[in-house]
């Protein structure tokens, strides 16, 4: 099927691309199904919701920015997501856009937990209080390219 | 709202599988224990409606920062 995204790209996905959370997101709670599109190039992804062009979310590979960050997915969780093996996981976390852009900020509080092998996924909010929902990105880990 | 009044370690059932217990009471302070299948999600609320304002503030995405994240690189 064709998805026309929020930042006017066309493309062309398939049924196995497209993600489900059951629950949707907190405060996007009829919103059931994304893509998880990779911006060539960059540590950054968008998650585009498939049946509302206007609603993306900039993601990116917590473990890139946050060298320490550490959760343990709880049981409830692991089965709702039917995953098995660590290796099944793959872990996102939605950003905040700020001026500038390096002072952009990380939802550590509630990652988006994504079983590959499954496409299931969740936006799991943490209990343990480790963490909160705005973690600047290291100022030095991205830097501006020219042009 | 039904209001119940609880002592120290007293419960209240809610339907077949859901239990507070009132373990202590410190000040302003109320520690209750909660017993319910693993399948209910319990949050503390403002944690909740946290992240549900930083998930609508992330969603005001924009063409422009769309591109200008494509020129930043990882080093």
């Amino acid at each position: 099927m064709i998805l026309h995204t929020k930042f006017e790209e066309i493309i062309e996905i398939c049924e196995e691309d497209i993600l489900r959370f059951e629950q949707g997101l907190p405060g996007f709670e009829d919103e059931k199904h994304f893509v998880l599109l990779p911006m060539e190039g960059t540590p950054f992804s968008t998650l585009q919701s498939v049946s509302t062009k206007e609603l993306a979310f900039f993601t990116t590979n917590p473990f890139l920015f946050f060298k320490d960050y550490d959760f343990e997915l709880i049981e409830s969780v692991q089965k709702q997501l039917k995953i098995e093996e660590e290796s099944d996981v793959l872990v996102q976390v939605i950003l905040t856009i700020q001026e500038p852009l390096e002072k952009s900020t990380g939802n550590l509080q509630a990652p988006v937990v994504i079983n590959v092998k499954e496409n299931l996924a969740k936006q799991v909010v943490l209990t343990d209080n480790k963490y909160r929902t705005r973690h600047v990105l290291l100022e030095t880990s991205i830097v501006g390219q020219e042009g | 709202m039904l209001v119940l009044t609880r002592k120290l370690q007293e419960v209240i059932k809610i339907g077949e599988d859901i239990e507070l217990t009132v373990l202590s009471i410190d000040g302003d302070q109320v520690k209750l224990g909660i017993s319910a299948p693993k399948q209910i999600e319990i949050h503390r609320k403002e944690v909740f409606l946290s992240i549900q304002q930083e998930n609508s503030q992330a969603a005001s995405t924009s063409i422009n920062t769309f591109q200008a994240l494509k020129k930043l690189k990882n080093t």
